[in-house]
């Protein structure tokens, strides 16, 4: 009797003690229309919440209260109550989104509509469309300057990354890429801004002050057609000092220096990788494996896969957060 | 003085781009035959604008692009009447755009090739398969942006022995279009390890493609047809002309499943294409031209688009720049199959996947898993390198 108080006693305490660094991760699963919430503690799936048709681009707000999801077949950005673990609002976007960006403050959140080549901007709190601003053909990859200045958005058969100025929302350049840009990750010094060619099978580093490409990131892989790798997700170290890029059919992440842009290690994932995301803590990396799946969870100082979750069929996008929210 | 006369000139030049100088004006010339093609299936009747389309929504894709780099494209349409010499009319076409886009049969295309040979326009054919442009017939002022009979046939072949369907019945048709698809269906199963166990030519008698009472007719020829065949897996039908494939599925004599030119069909394009983002271009077209989007449209669409791609590379409209750019390592282009297509150096083929349809969905797409290449495994498919008989001069 004793020893099973004490062994709930100790459950409490261990429980009480693990906030500190438990996360939630929201996957978002483009085929069965739902999105998988896992806890890193365990890494185990804690919920299926099922939200509209085709989720894809997924974030959590600024105060980690609500997960928003695009879902593109409805032609919505879907609210995700995280207390609830349920769909509570619906935000009106464009024809079909796919990936958003969401400013600092996390009042304004642009979206990359692919059937209308616009970006549409959303006031969060009015429920309301402030505006749009026409891009490329397919607009698809969105992230903003650390400073909120400049939002980037790449369009994936114009190939070109359009820097859009958040004031006026006036394209103020655009520059040319490789083959079908599909992601845009900001260093958070504002010294580079790295873009995803998925068909082009680079990594083009764009200098925000120039606005012009400095460098390209191309991958190696022995025993593999080059036209199977195709760069799709990229996360960066708060540091800037590590990017992981994911490779799409290629099923690996490369881990890329930086600072030289050379890459260090290839890790083998699931099938058809496609985006990612750090725990606050920058511990792990959560990669989505679209074929496969699954999720596999990279230990970031290591460089290796420790783990993999199944969830929903063909993950697509992911976001983590604190269990408390933020 | 001239101190300020400087600064001031290198000012203007600065400014330049925001000033918006008149824009590059790029032309494309459309070339093909005037009337439609005959097909079985009313629902597979061509659109009088088949291709065209593809080519407007492609000019419509490049201009958004060519916004924001100061160039703009226009689209001629040009269609031959039966008389009418193709010879001259490209040569008149070729006067207004330094492209031109054909969609012509195969002595046709030569004809307009060789008339504009000194003239530095380059062709895109998007209409013709027959691997002899490609190989006895190469020329360095066309590029191919149709796939060729033999890599259809390929595409076909290997998912066909994929599936362990490796004993053909085949039936080919008696025109020389049909007896060239049977060659490149031959050519494949050799390759890629199936057996032809038995070979039937189906004679066109003549007679129209549509009756009254045609459904009752053929219930009764197509079994007969197909009966006391050895044992086989698949009938595989090679009848380009359209004359009787689309007959045979659900009509065999023993029950078995129809590939080539019904049941089971290689295509570079299907309607009900969504993979790679294809629902995004398949949406655009449908809005623009209220209807399906055909091979023939996404051939002239990507015709179009590699003209728009290179422009946007190069940064000039200059069919020789273009055309450089084209034939050159650096050029790949997208085109909602899963992978870059890039151009064979040696004839000019531009390497794509084949789609597998079954008329209502995409069975599988080609290569399959496994039909291994040394530099691509788009190589698998048509007539490679070592195997070339095109000489560009």
């Amino acid at each position: 009797m004793w020893h099973r108080c004490l062994l709930s006693g100790m459950a409490v305490w261990l429980a009480a003690a693990t906030p500190a660094s438990a996360f939630i991760a929201y996957v978002s699963n483009e085929k069965s229309n739902t999105v998988t919430v896992i806890d890193t503690e365990s890494w185990t799936v804690t919920k299926t919440i099922k939200v509209g048709q085709r989720p894809r681009g997924i974030e959590f707000t600024r105060d980690g209260k609500f997960v928003f999801v695009a879902v593109g077949d409805d032609d919505s950005i879907q609210v995700i109550d995280v207390a609830k673990q349920e769909v509570v609002d619906t935000l009106p976007s464009g024809p079909d989104p796919e990936l958003f960006a969401l400013d600092t403050d996390g009042k304004v959140l642009y979206v990359a509509n692919e059937n209308d080549n616009t970006v549409t901007i959303i006031d969060v709190e009015k429920r309301a469309r402030l505006g749009e601003i026409q891009v490329g053909v397919e607009p698809e990859g969105m992230a903003l300057s650390p400073d909120g200045k400049i939002l980037i958005n790449t369009s994936e058969t114009t190939n070109m990354a359009h820097f859009i100025d958040t004031t006026t929302r006036q394209i103020v350049a655009n520059v040319l890429v490789d083959a079908r840009p599909r992601f845009a990750e900001f260093k958070r010094d504002n010294s580079e801004v790295w873009i995803s060619s998925e068909i082009g099978g680079t990594v083009s580093i764009i200098d925000p002050a120039k606005r012009a490409v400095t460098d390209k990131i191309s991958f190696n892989i022995p025993g593999l057609r080059s036209e199977a790798i195709q760069p799709v997700g990229i996360g960066m170290t708060k540091d800037g000092k590590t990017a992981f890029v994911a490779l799409g059919p290629a099923n690996r992440i490369a881990v890329v220096d930086a600072t030289s842009h050379k890459v260090t290690k290839y890790l083998l994932v699931g099938q058809r990788v496609w985006h990612m995301a750090f725990t606050p803590d920058e511990k792990y990396l959560m990669v989505t494996n679209g074929v496969s799946n699954d999720v596999s969870v990279i230990d970031v100082a290591a460089q290796k896969v420790i783990k993999t979750i199944q969830v929903g069929e063909l993950p697509w996008g992911i976001t983590i957060a604190h269990h408390d929210g933020h | 003085m001239i101190r300020w006369l400087v600064a001031a000139i290198s000012l203007s030049i600065a400014a330049t781009p925001v000033l918006a100088a008149d824009p590059i004006e790029i032309g494309i010339g459309y070339l093909g035959r005037a009337g439609v093609k005959a097909k079985l299936s009313l629902v597979e009747l061509p659109a009088e604008n088949d291709g065209l389309a593809g080519a407007r929504l492609a000019t419509e894709d490049n201009n958004t692009t060519g916004k924001f780099l100061n160039q703009h494209f226009t689209l001629e349409e040009v269609r031959l009447k039966d008389n009418e010499d193709v010879a001259k009319s490209a040569a008149a076409l070729a006067g207004r755009t330094g492209f031109i886009i054909a969609d012509l049969p195969a002595d046709d295309l030569l004809k307009a090739a060789d008339a504009l040979r000194d003239r530095g326009t380059l062709l895109l054919n998007a209409g013709a398969i027959d691997d002899r442009l490609r190989e006895q017939d190469c020329r360095p002022n066309v590029i191919h942006v149709a796939p060729t009979r033999s890599m259809l046939a390929d595409a076909l072949a290997q998912y066909l022995v994929w599936k362990q369907w490796k004993r053909w019945l085949f039936v080919v048709g008696s025109h020389e279009p049909d007896k060239l698809y049977a060659d490149a269906l031959r050519r494949a199963a050799t390759r890629f390890g199936a057996k032809i166990v038995q070979e039937r030519t189906f004679e066109d008698t003549g007679g129209a493609r549509r009756t009254d009472s045609g459904v009752t007719l053929i219930q009764r020829q197509m079994p007969v047809f197909t009966q006391q065949a050895p044992a086989y897996d698949v009938l595989v039908a090679a009848d380009e002309s359209e004359v009787f494939a689309s007959y045979l599925p659900y009509r065999t004599w023993d029950p078995r499943p129809v590939a080539g030119s019904a049941g089971l069909v290689p295509t570079s394009w299907h309607a009900a294409q969504d993979q790679w983002g294809a629902i995004q271009i398949q949406n655009r077209f449908v809005k623009l031209n209220s209807r399906h989007m055909t091979a023939l449209d996404m051939q002239a669409w990507t015709a179009a688009r590699m003209i728009g791609e290179a422009a946007s590379r190069t940064k000039s409209g200059d069919p020789k720049a273009v055309s450089e750019f084209l034939k050159g390592p650096d050029f790949s282009i997208a085109a909602f199959k899963g992978r870059r297509l890039t151009l064979r150096d040696w004839n000019l083929q531009l390497r794509q996947p084949i789609l597998l349809v079954d008329g209502r969905m995409v069975v599988s797409v080609s290569p399959q898993e496994g039909f291994l290449h040394q530099v691509s495994e788009l190589d698998t498919l048509g007539a490679d390198r070592p195997e070339t008989k095109c000489k560009l001069q």
